[in-house]
């Protein structure tokens, strides 16, 4: 019976012959028209798929700069200048992928929310979102070696800045930083190495993670709004899922229809707001370089504004910088333990009790808040008057942005005790619509 | 099958593979030696730091100019005696008798300088790289209590005329005074300390 539908399925003509030689056909069934997905799915899985493409989109608009960029700190500057005025179109694929940037952290972070919401990352999928955070993370190394490269007084400032937050490590700080910067400031061999880092190094990297991503994802198979295993219901006679679809043609076609919403905002972006008031394309990186002026008001660009935030709401400890730069580090790192901090018996948001949900509102506040003080300096709101004890003369932006760094760290470190804590509900055996 | 397995030295065959493994390591490590190396500072980056000379004459009293060493911004800064008494407040300062070698031996004084009235330091803050921009006049936009220093755009930390930091700034030194000395009455040389001298 097997080896008879085997034979009738196979494929002849030139995909035969290909099949033969390569696992094509296979490949398309186990991946696209026989790989089953929820059929619950709602606008937040467009994110994965919006991601992917934007990655794509971001090395096709990156190839087609490179061709005329020119890594060199006397030329840089000049360079960028070249594409947007007299590159034939080169200002829409610059537009592009400045823009890309920032839409690519956009969608990851809806696309991160989502996992947070559903339970993404529960057993048996926290190798998926391992990968996943090590590809947020390796994508936050990739935009800042990108930032540099117009060689604008943000993009050295901003160099300078982060470079020296590995000079703050104990004993083999200065050292690091001197090594990664390859001079004694941010100069030529600086602006060489980032470039290389940005164009091979890791989208190289950034591939191969992605790939493992996708291939955890199909081992595993999707989660759903509703944190139900699709795999544990099944159809006795074909074995399929009853709550699962075929990727091709119904997700295929349900993505490319985020797609078209997702290219009108991007085109809007490009074509009426490429610099979006500041936030994509800093006015002062249209200001060369300058190693002996630093700009009245220096943030990173809007995706990192969190994190910052978090490294200057800590005051410096025994003369040293060190812990607001670990306190930033470990901001982004303590999302690989997620899986591990979750104790509760639900995976989805929906069937989880009033806690959790309190909890992640509270965090995405502070995130936003904390995203916004990153952009402002932190005298933005003034100082507290002196007679009020203990706050007196500190500035209230950063009173602010330490108790939304509380909460950031809190909605983690208390999500044992919480997530066992709350009151679930009962979940459905099926999926609902 | 059985038979033959029972020849196999499983041992044998464990501590071969360990050990080729292990040279194996070695020899990618000391292959890794260039590479990491080839990132450090180029014998060009490094000469690039040799010392500079300033001619000083042309900082007239109470004015601010900067010189380049090693790629930095080096401020000369030619101090009024009414900057100098500004520097008597210490009260409001981390480290005010300069305890931290952010400065060379002859410069850890009142003034943090050789001559009194000469600041020689280095424009960077020590917060995280940026440099600060000078506020020489006292009040302004820099509030009624300012006496006159640097302030860092980046992270807001506060400097008095003599780079030294206030309290409750994200910086956790004083700004650094690089080695420096006088060649004749007019003119220093940055980079290059007393006993040094060519």
């Amino acid at each position: 019976m097997k080896k008879d539908s085997k034979k009738q399925n196979k494929s002849v003509g030139l995909v035969g012959w290909v099949d033969e030689r390569f696992p094509l056909s296979s490949f398309i069934k186990n991946h696209l028209t026989e790989y089953y997905a929820p059929k619950n799915f709602n606008f937040w899985y467009f994110f994965g798929a919006l991601a992917l493409f934007t990655f794509v989109m971001q090395i096709l608009t990156g190839i087609f700069l490179t061709m005329y960029y020119k890594p060199d700190a006397a030329q840089a500057f000049a360079s960028v200048e070249f594409i947007m005025r007299d590159v034939s179109f080169g200002w829409l694929i610059r537009y592009m992928h400045s823009t890309g940037a920032s839409l690519f952290f956009v969608v990851i972070y809806l696309h991160m929310f989502r996992g947070l919401m559903y339970g993404s990352y529960k057993k048996p999928r926290e190798l998926l979102w391992l990968f996943g955070v090590a590809i947020f993370l390796l994508l936050m190394a990739e935009s800042f070696f990108g930032y540099l490269l117009p060689w604008g007084q943000m993009s050295y400032w901003g160099a300078q800045v982060i470079v020296n937050l590995f000079a703050t490590i104990p004993f083999i700080g200065p050292d690091l930083a001197e090594w990664v910067r390859g001079d004694y400031l941010v100069s030529d061999a600086t602006l060489n190495r980032f470039f290389a880092f940005h164009v091979i190094a890791l989208p190289l990297a950034l591939a191969g993670l992605i790939m493992c991503h996708l291939v955890a994802l199909h081992e595993v198979g999707s989660n759903n709004p509703d944190g139900i295993e699709i795999k544990d219901t099944k159809d006795k006679k074909t074995g399929i899922p009853l709550d699962g679809i075929p990727f091709h043609p119904y997700y295929t076609v349900k993505d490319l229809t985020g797609l078209t919403v997702f290219l009108i905002v991007f085109a809007s972006i490009i074509f009426f707001a490429p610099e979006m008031g500041g936030y994509f394309l800093e006015a002062n990186n249209f200001v060369p370089a300058d190693p002996l002026v630093t700009p009245s008001h220096i943030a990173p660009t809007w995706y990192f504004t969190p994190f910052y935030s978090i490294l200057r709401a800590v005051p410096p400890i025994l003369g040293s910088q060190f812990p607001g730069v670990a306190a930033m580090g470990l901001s982004v790192l303590i999302f690989f333990f997620v899986p591990w901090l979750d104790k509760s018996k639900v995976r989805s948001i929906r069937y989880k009790g009033i806690l959790y949900k309190k909890w992640l509102t509270a965090f995405v506040i502070s995130f936003i808040v904390l995203g916004y003080l990153g952009t402002v300096p932190s005298n933005i709101w003034g100082q507290f008057s002196s007679i009020i004890p203990l706050l007196g003369g500190v500035d209230i932006a950063t009173f602010v942005a330490r108790i939304f760094t509380l909460i950031y760290f809190a909605f983690f470190i208390m999500m044992p005790i919480y997530s066992k804590k709350d009151v679930t509900k009962k979940v459905p055996k099926r999926v609902t619509m | 099958m059985a038979k033959s397995n029972k020849k196999i030295d499983v041992n044998r065959r464990k501590f071969l593979l360990a050990a080729t493994s292990a040279t194996g390591a070695v020899g990618v490590c000391a292959l890794g030696v260039p590479f990491v190396s080839s990132m450090s500072p180029s014998e060009k980056a490094k000469a690039a730091g040799a010392p500079v000379e300033y001619d000083v004459t042309q900082v007239s009293n109470g004015e601010l100019k900067t010189a380049e060493w090693r790629g930095q911004p080096v401020w000369i800064l030619n101090r009024t005696k009414k900057m100098l008494s500004s520097l008597d407040d210490k009260e409001i300062l981390t480290d005010p008798d300069s305890k931290s070698p952010q400065q060379p031996q002859n410069c850890q004084n009142a003034t943090r300088s050789i001559k009194p009235n000469l600041l020689v330091m280095v424009g960077i803050c020590t917060h995280l790289g940026c440099s600060p921009t000078p506020k020489l006049k006292d009040g302004g936009d820099m509030g009624n209590n300012w006496e006159g220093g640097f302030f860092c755009p980046c992270h807001g930390s506060k400097f008095d005329l003599a780079g030294r930091v206030y309290k409750g700034s994200p910086a956790p030194t004083n700004l650094v005074i690089p080695p420096y000395r006088y060649s004749d009455d007019k003119t220093i040389i940055i980079g290059e300390s007393e006993s040094e001298k060519g």
